[in-house]
């Protein structure tokens, strides 16, 4: 199963250090391969490297795509981790 | 005569940060320095070795991690999340792929190809515009510094595994490394980086370690098995100390050690002067384990509660259950009368355990402390509701942060009043004496502290910000700490407004930063008439014993001729000369 979503990043720091690090573990717990797209560039969701370098600050739209049995699963999680600001206040 | 005789006596002056005196043999952590071979394989049959000596390093570098992650796990505040961040990065498909890539590609040993990654990474990272993501190439960094140590077969000093009595020699210390120190072997610590209120002296006083941070360039000055003498009460590092010196730091150690316990005899006693003039002694703290050094060092209570390491480094908000155990410990805590509780007051150095990360976040002015909880309703009124609830376990104020005006001060305190209220209508119970007070840093409300005395029940002066503030100094820039002059006559300026206005309008006026703990500033306070003051618990049994021996009149008098003075080191110079002749065995440590 194929699923993309697009969403805003709400947080103040944008996608930082931590808050990439919790994509990275919401990601890995999936079967599903994630990709999170910004502005036409990819980034694998299992590489922080990779969401670092999108480089994405508050407001970012961006696309997260999930492909495999339980992407339905993945998506919904990594939307409501960008939701809820990746816990921060 | 031994080479040891020959060497030469350095002597390097820069931050006491935590108290005490310690000679020993320097221990100097060097992580940058690892010899990176750069070769061709020489032939193409031995890629998959290489390949797998890479891995070796990655399994290593990992193990490293996981193991600092243990031993940090307990100590509050100083979370493991940058360490799984770290984990991350060494596992990171691309970066450890286009290694490997490099090295089956072009049959480059290891170390080569790992390198040329990390220029990759570099060039991307060097184009972006964010400042804080462009520092997290420090990160990468890092991490491939450790892989380049695997690599090269040598362990990484692990503080934790130090087993001979050394003082620490770095150019930094993360908290993580701090706090594995422990006190059985590692004697003390000196830094090239650093400065006064930084995370890392904090964990420095707690754990009762000297220390001295700031000195620039120990890490140039000193190698391994060097005798060293690090005195956390000035600020002077001596390396290589002649026997004439070691003798008298010897002797000024013993002295520092008998003046301890002969100022812990007394310490319980009340900080009255001999003319019958009373304060009230305080402790800062931020974790509850410092609560019995805190009463055994002569605080009747908490002065200064910091509640921010409740939040750092969760991986979630931190429920009002957790709140309320930590402040009804903190309240009812053994030998504790009374306990202020400040809320949060995020931001700076304090925002995150890893000091490279928080430096990119430049928040002293930013959205912090009253500022965010004003914004972020629901998180004040969690750790409202919690302070409301444990009041009724004892005596408890509540203070704001970072107050720049009336509006503020009316907005948390409705705040304040719809969460009683609405606990109330619920039937839990809440203290009737509850005072509410606000700390006293931000210049605009000293100018506004008369206004502000009207609707309080209390004043903190909180000198470390209130001092960066007026002096336009940045308090984590080394560079400009020869600034940061607590009895600059504009600071002792602004103390007594707050206190003038505070005693006018019938209120306590306190004082809670690091000045309050300097035992040369004491009778420049007392003379102020302070209602109390708040310190780190060590440094409290010295300032009540200065306090026990002098009188509110000379206090007085000391406060108004420095007063009549116009520069900073002309008070300097008055109030060292006239308290080191007044207390020679108590300021004896401080300088030579």
């Amino acid at each position: 199963m194929k699923i993309a979503e697009t969403v805003t990043l709400k947080n103040e720091l944008g996608l930082h250090a931590r808050a990439a690090a919790k994509i990275v573990k919401v990601s890995d717990k999936y079967q599903s391969r994630v990709v999170i797209e910004r502005d036409g560039m990819q980034a694998d969701g299992s590489s922080i490297l990779d969401i670092l370098i999108l480089a994405c600050p508050k407001g970012s739209s961006l696309t997260i795509r999930a492909d495999g049995a339980d992407a339905e699963h993945a998506i919904d999680e990594l939307r409501e981790l960008i939701d809820n600001k990746f816990g921060e206040m | 005569m031994s080479t040891d005789e020959l060497r030469e006596t350095v002597v390097l002056k820069g931050i006491g940060v935590s108290p005490g005196i310690v000679c020993g043999k320097a221990y100097v952590l060097s992580r940058q320095e690892v010899r990176v071979p750069q070769y061709v394989l020489s032939t193409a049959a031995l890629v998959p070795d290489e390949i797998e000596r890479f891995h070796a390093a990655l399994n290593a570098s990992e193990k490293e991690l996981a193991e600092i992650k243990e031993t940090i796990k307990d100590l509050e505040g100083i979370g493991p999340m940058f360490i799984d961040i770290n984990i991350m990065l060494l596992r990171d498909a691309a970066f450890v792929g286009k290694t490997e890539a490099k090295i089956r590609e072009k049959h480059i040993n290891a170390e080569w190809a790992l390198n040329k990654t990390v220029e990759e990474y570099r060039q991307i990272f060097e184009g972006m515009a964010d400042e804080y993501l462009k520092g997290r190439f420090k990160d990468v960094e890092d991490v491939a510094h450790r892989i380049l140590r695997n690599l090269s077969g040598k362990k990484h000093e692990k503080i934790s595994d130090i087993s001979d009595e050394v003082i620490i020699i770095a150019k930094d210390l993360s908290p993580a490394d701090t706090a594995q120190m422990s006190e059985e072997t590692i004697l003390g610590f000196a830094i090239d980086m650093g400065g006064k209120t930084s995370h890392t002296a904090i964990i420095a006083k707690s754990i009762e370690i000297p220390a001295v941070v700031g000195l620039e360039r120990i890490t140039a000055e000193i190698g391994t098995n060097d005798t060293i003498i690090v005195d956390g009460n000035s600020g002077v590092v001596i390396v290589n100390p002649s026997p004439d010196i070691l003798k008298r730091y010897q002797e000024k150690k013993r002295h520092y050690v008998a003046c301890e316990e002969d100022l812990l005899s007394t310490a319980h006693l009340p900080a009255t002067t001999k003319d019958d003039y009373s304060i009230t002694m305080g402790a800062n703290i931020e974790f509850i384990e410092e609560i019995p050094s805190a009463v055994t060092h002569g605080a009747s209570g908490v002065g200064l509660y910091r509640t921010e390491f409740i939040y750092v480094n969760k991986e979630r908000l931190p429920t009002e259950e957790e709140h309320f155990s930590n402040y009804r410990k903190v309240i009812e805590g053994q030998g504790i009368e009374w306990a202020t509780i400040r809320t949060f007051d995020f931001g700076g150095d304090k925002f995150m355990s890893d000091p490279r990360l928080a430096e990119e976040i430049n928040p002293a002015m930013g959205l912090r402390a009253i500022r965010l909880c004003l914004r972020e309703v629901e998180l004040f009124r969690v750790q409202l509701k919690a302070i409301l609830r444990a009041s009724v376990h004892g005596k408890t104020g509540i203070m704001f942060p970072m107050i720049s005006g009336v509006g503020e001060l009316r907005a948390a305190k409705k705040i304040v009043d719809d969460v009683k209220r609405e606990l109330l209508s619920e039937g839990v119970p809440i203290s009737e004496d509850i005072e509410i007070g606000i700390m006293i840093e931000v210049p605009s409300a000293v100018m506004m502290a008369e206004s502000l005395a009207r609707e309080v029940d209390f004043f903190s002066i909180g000198t470390n910000d209130l001092i960066q503030y007026a002096l336009a100094i940045d308090r984590v820039n080394e560079r400009v700490t020869y600034l940061y002059r607590p009895l600059h006559p504009a600071i002792l300026k602004l103390i007594k407004n707050v206190v003038d206005a505070g005693h006018s309008a019938g209120i306590k006026v306190t004082m809670c930063g690091e000045m309050a703990g300097d035992p040369m500033c004491t009778m420049v306070l007392l003379g102020f008439e302070l209602d109390g003051l708040s310190m780190t618990p060590l440094a409290i049994p010295r300032v009540k014993r200065i306090i026990r021996e002098s009188t509110l009149q000379e206090s007085r008098k000391l406060l108004e001729e420095v007063m009549t003075f116009s520069q900073a080191s002309d008070v300097e110079a008055y109030v060292e000369t006239y308290m080191r002749k007044r207390f020679p065995e108590y300021l004896q440590g401080n300088n030579d």
